[in-house]
């Protein structure tokens, strides 16, 4: 559905994205992920056909972004950082005009809005005026913009900022239910976004493609060892030597909590998962078991062994370009 | 063409949704108002000296309304729109700027030129309702005089042409912030200009001051409003809108090459 090939953009001098590779097949929800700056952004408005690449071969459902722009547009569905709405409109007008401005025919028109209103759950809002509804509201009224064509490809850019955790898991749920029917590209800078929702992940930073494969696979690749939180109610220098006998246990720190109970961090080897041994261990040795699960790497610290195993210096090249991006957008 | 339309109505209603469209409406309501009464009450009272007229030269005094009424009411019409179009068009592109809208139309399946187009039309739209307030004085003219309807008509198509080529610059100047204040600013300044610019042919060399005085906007209207339709004037004024919309293209073209 989405091809890219050796896309390159530059500003002047600063290069935002250099050399991406990657394509999307249908009805997928591909991850973008990485720092502010990193590229995300740039590389959604070449998709869109909002900016034009420097270099490179860009294909969104078949055509060249380039030669075909209006095509591209015609099957592409956006949701900027910033939901682009008219706050002095009513919510169906300014569906009205998306849809219009689209290319949705004149009769289809109220259908429409009437279905995408529903999917995205602001049938009830419909009369209000956009300047005047909640930041969570605002979101979803873009969203039912980006969708009001019908698109094949949606392509949302953080689509998530800025809203309290029940919209969040609100939105997630929406992106969900979309794959299928639309080809979906969304940009976060949060891992567990991505794994709740992303079929496939891809990291950029600095404008380059640094590891692309699904959330699970990432996350345990990246970690090389994977760490398990247990809470347990028993002696604590015991427990930590019948732990570390565990099978694929690479090592066990403790940190008491007080009322007998202590906090024990398991690193286990890479790909293998013990969890299964390590509770019938603390079991069978007649302790109460309180806590198993097992911790995932954030983002940032993600982020921080790509960059600064790989080539110390982009790390810090990516902080001023943060920066930038910050101050431009 | 649908699209063009699309743009065009929601600029229309968007002027209306916020006090714009009422402001610009309403002052220019007041300040015609004024310049109506102020060029009648003058007109009348010279009809009251006709009777002293004749006696003193033994021929009646030249009296028309066309000429006495009408052509100063158009002359200062045009100085009116000077002053009231970067109202209506300091928005057009800034706003879309600012608010990231923009982004929204240049996602969308519309060529530039519809977008410009239809920026362009609903300004006009707004323009033409403007001048379409003077034809209630212009009906009172009638009521009581017997003014004749001919110049009248290349009057307003002057009006017309002049306000579309303030509006073709005022989309120009928009489009190149997204700072609305600093675009209705430069629009007033260069319109200005534009207006004064024949006031050089006054006192400088016949060359320059022919130049000078083809340039500026407003000499092209005085034909117009005392009624005539020149070619070298019509095309001026086309030449200038079109102008203003062209670069208008260039400008919203290069905001996706420079974001």
């Amino acid at each position: 559905m989405i091809d890219v090939q050796g896309l390159t953009k530059r500003y002047g001098r600063t290069t935002a994205v250099e050399d991406l590779h990657f394509s999307v097949r249908k009805g997928e929800i591909l991850g973008f992920l990485g720092p502010n700056g990193a590229g995300k952004t740039t590389t959604m408005r070449v998709l869109t056909g909002f900016l034009p690449p420097t270099l490179g071969k860009v294909t969104v459902a078949g055509y060249d972004v380039m030669a075909e722009p209006l095509e591209v547009k015609r099957r592409t569905g956006y949701l900027p950082e910033t939901p682009p709405l008219y706050t002095d409109m009513r919510v169906d007008e300014m569906l009205a005009f998306a849809g219009r401005i689209k290319g949705v025919s004149r009769r289809e028109l109220r259908q429409r809005i009437a279905e995408t209103a529903e999917k995205t759950a602001i049938g009830d809002s419909l009369h209000k005026i956009v300047g005047h509804l909640s930041k969570g509201y605002r979101q979803r009224v873009g969203l039912a913009v980006a969708l009001i064509h019908n698109p094949d490809v949606l392509v949302l850019d953080e689509p998530t900022a800025g809203l309290d955790p029940k919209q969040i898991i609100e939105t997630r749920r929406l992106v969900k239910s979309l794959a299928g029917d639309h080809t979906i590209i969304l940009s976060t800078h949060i891992l567990p976004e991505a794994a709740h929702t992303c079929g496939r992940v891809m990291i950029i930073n600095a404008g380059k493609l640094v590891a692309e494969d699904t959330p699970e696979n990432l996350t345990a690749r990246l970690q090389g060892f994977e760490t398990m939180r247990l809470v347990i109610e028993g002696p604590e220098a015991l427990a930590r030597e019948r732990l570390a006998r565990v099978a694929g246990v690479g090592g066990v720190s403790a940190m008491p909590e007080g009322d007998g109970r202590v906090e024990f961090s398991v690193q286990m080897q890479k790909g293998r998962d013990s969890r299964k041994e390590l509770a019938r261990a603390v079991v069978e040795s007649g302790w109460g078991l309180l806590e198993l699960r097992p911790v995932g790497l954030s983002l940032e610290e993600i982020f921080l062994k790509l960059t600064t195993t790989e080539d110390p210096a982009e790390a810090e090249v990516a902080a001023p370009e943060s920066s930038r991006e910050a101050a431009t957008a | 063409m649908r699209n063009i339309w699309t743009i065009a109505r929601k600029e229309l209603n968007s002027y209306f949704r916020s006090p714009i469209a009422y402001i610009v409406l309403g002052v220019f309501a007041v300040i015609f108002g004024f310049f109506f009464y102020s060029i009648l009450s003058m007109f009348i009272r010279q009809t009251f000296m006709q009777a002293q007229y004749m006696q003193m030269y033994g021929a009646p005094m030249h009296l028309n309304v066309n000429e006495m009424v009408i052509r100063p009411l158009l002359m200062n019409l045009s100085v009116i729109s000077l002053f009231l179009v970067p109202m209506i068009t300091m928005r057009l592109f800034a706003e879309e700027k600012k608010t990231g809208t923009m982004e929204l139309l240049m996602t969308s399946p519309v060529t530039d030129l519809q977008m410009i187009f239809g920026k362009f039309l609903g300004a006009f739209f707004l323009y033409a309702a403007m001048l379409g307030l003077t034809v209630l004085y212009v009906l009172l003219l009638f009521r009581y005089g017997n003014p004749d309807w001919r110049p009248l008509v290349a009057g307003y198509l002057g009006q017309l042409l002049l306000g579309g080529c303030f509006l073709s610059f005022g989309l120009l100047l928009s489009s190149i912030t997204r700072n609305q204040l600093v675009a209705g600013s430069l629009t007033f300044t260069v319109f200005l200009l534009l207006w004064v610019i024949d006031w050089v042919s006054e006192f400088s060399g016949t060359r320059m001051g022919e130049l000078a005085s083809y340039l500026s906007l407003t000499t092209h209207i005085e034909n117009f409003s005392k009624g005539v339709i020149d070619l070298k004037d019509a095309v001026y004024y086309l030449s200038v809108i079109g102008l203003g919309l062209f670069l208008t293209a260039r400008s919203v073209e290069s905001v996706r090459w420079r974001a």
